[in-house]
């Protein structure tokens, strides 16, 4: 792929990740110093459900790289999905962060027991502490020192984070509401296609099914 | 009791926000009749938002600063409409309130059919400012305007097999969306039901109502009547309300068909009582940054903690 070929993908990925902070920011700013109603009646509620949504949907973002490159074969989604992995967990940490300073205000009791009682907060603090290590160990130094097998097996630990956010999702929407099943059938579809490619491999490995390509480069 | 003495707002403040935020619909009004618009149906309806008078019952209000208006009118559960908070303002105009009616019947002596316009004439409106606090953790302060449920009651004339009271809202989903079937099924068998106990119901805090902010409900707030019962979780408080049934048994609620473990029939707001997803100890009060703490029946502790005597509320949540 040409370099500029590369460049549009990222530069679209970049702007994906980065539009909702910009419109956010200026939604704040408007609200704190034109006193506006962006942010509708119930500010706190609001940013934390965007940056909750915004977190999800670029975690199935780059969830979604791989399976593009399997079924149609393409190049350039594996070009995208560290950056997109990052932008996942940065709308994470803020969502969290949030959390803890704008909507408990440090009331560490009521969080300490939040997260233990509560079964939809402690899936999305393991959904958040399963990203930690992912995130050190998205540099080309970090797997060049781990090995790209280990790397490999370490950055599965996405495939959980996937249902622990889904399940976070789940648990915490009320009645009547039906966009999490939605989020949560995206992810379904995308770990599905990972399963049936890795059962076919499996399968040809055994010398059942023909490898699709040529053994030797036309 | 607890509650914060905070300034009041100025009745001259209610009106200009009035005034301002029903600025389109005076636009339209104004086209509807340059163009000579011939709905003589909605023209005769008092408009949601028209002035409505009433004297302030101080001694059951609270002290607390009302939630500004706009706050008040598009940061809604009304699953009718959609179950996001914005979609009851957005899909409003839908609702048409008159002709409306509203059935008292079941175990009565006297059963009537009372048209809205006549009920609202039929006694005398009084403005009530209640805490509100809703299941989700977030609280309003509202300046409602309506009579006492009892003095409908009494009307009627409850026998003495009564023990409930059941509520009723408008089941029409051309003029509900929320109520059209959903591609993923889920929303609330409709129509909405609520219910109180008759001694909850006779009690002189739980008001039925037909105007909040010294103007005529707004639809997305439950037009044209509903009742409003301060010391409960707010979808207790039934919103346009076609039909109150006097019964002997207590009524199968819809929150309770749908999520019996999450939402009691009783649902008393209760800081102790946690939901179970969620802790009920503390609340975001609309337009304010800390979350301040929940108090024992949303602050009527005194008026209405006799009704519960003895009784677990933990088991009764």
């Amino acid at each position: 792929m040409s370099r500029r070929g590369r460049l549009v993908p990222k530069i679209v990925a970049w702007a994906i990740g980065l539009a909702p902070l910009a419109a956010l920011a200026w939604w704040i700013g408007r609200a704190v110093w034109l006193n506006t109603d962006d942010l509708g009646a119930n500010p706190i509620s609001f940013i934390t459900n965007l940056l909750g949504d915004w977190t999800f949907r670029l975690l199935l973002a780059s969830l979604a790289m791989t399976p593009l490159r399997i079924v149609f074969g393409w190049g350039w989604p594996a070009l995208l999905r560290r950056l997109l992995g990052l932008f996942a967990f940065t709308y994470a940490v803020l969502h969290f962060s949030v959390w803890i300073l704008v909507d408990h205000f440090f009331n560490w009791g009521q969080m300490a027991e939040d997260v233990v009682k509560r079964p939809y907060i402690t899936v999305g603090m393991l959904a958040l502490l399963t990203l930690i290590p992912l995130a050190l160990t998205s540099t080309t130094g970090m797997i060049r020192r781990l090995g790209a097998r280990r790397w490999t097996r370490l950055h599965r630990l996405v495939y959980l984070t996937g249902v622990l956010a889904a399940l976070h999702f789940i648990w915490l929407a009320k009645v009547g509401r039906t966009d999490q099943y939605v989020y949560a059938a995206v992810l379904a579809v995308l770990l599905g296609v990972r399963v049936v490619d890795w059962a076919r491999r499996l399968a040809r490995r055994a010398g059942k099914i023909p490898h699709p390509r040529p053994a030797t480069p036309p | 009791m607890l509650i914060r003495r905070a300034e009041r707002f100025k009745a001259s403040d209610v009106t200009d926000e009035t005034l301002y935020l029903n600025r389109r619909a005076f636009i339209a009004g104004g086209a509807a009749v340059a163009l000579g618009a011939s709905d003589v149906a909605d023209a005769a309806a008092p408009p949601a938002g028209a002035p409505l008078k009433a004297e302030r019952n101080e001694a059951l209000s609270v002290k607390d600063a009302a939630t500004k208006l706009e706050s008040a009118t598009t940061y809604n559960n009304f699953y009718e409409f959609g179950v996001n908070k914005d979609d009851p303002a957005r899909e409003a105009h839908r609702l048409k309130t008159r002709p409306w009616t509203v059935k008292v019947e079941g175990l009565v002596h006297k059963p009537k059919t009372y048209d809205i316009d006549d009920l609202v004439r039929a006694f005398t409106l009084e403005e009530r400012v209640y805490a509100l606090r809703c299941v989700e953790a977030w609280s309003m302060v509202i300046p409602w305007i309506g009579v006492p449920l009892s003095a409908l009651l009494k009307q009627v004339e409850p026998t003495s097999q009564a023990k409930f009271v059941e509520f009723t809202t408008l089941l029409d989903p051309a003029q509900f969306p929320g109520q059209k079937p959903g591609f993923f099924g889920g929303g609330l068998d409709w129509p909405y039901v609520e219910g109180l106990r008759l001694d909850e119901a006779l009690h002189p805090l739980t008001l039925l109502t037909v105007g909040m902010y010294g103007q005529v409900l707004p639809n997305q707030n439950g037009a044209p009547i509903r009742v409003v019962v301060p010391w409960k979780y707010g979808f207790k408080s039934a919103k346009s309300i076609v039909r109150i049934r006097l019964v002997s048994e207590q009524p199968k609620t819809a929150w309770e068909k749908a999520a019996s473990q999450e939402y009691g029939f009783y649902s008393n707001v209760n800081p102790n009582v946690s939901h179970p997803r969620w802790s009920q100890a503390t609340e975001r009060r609309i337009g304010e940054f800390r979350r301040r703490p929940t108090l024992m029946f949303n602050g009527y502790a005194d008026q209405v903690g006799s009704l519960y005597t003895g009784m677990d509320l933990k088991k009764y949540y």
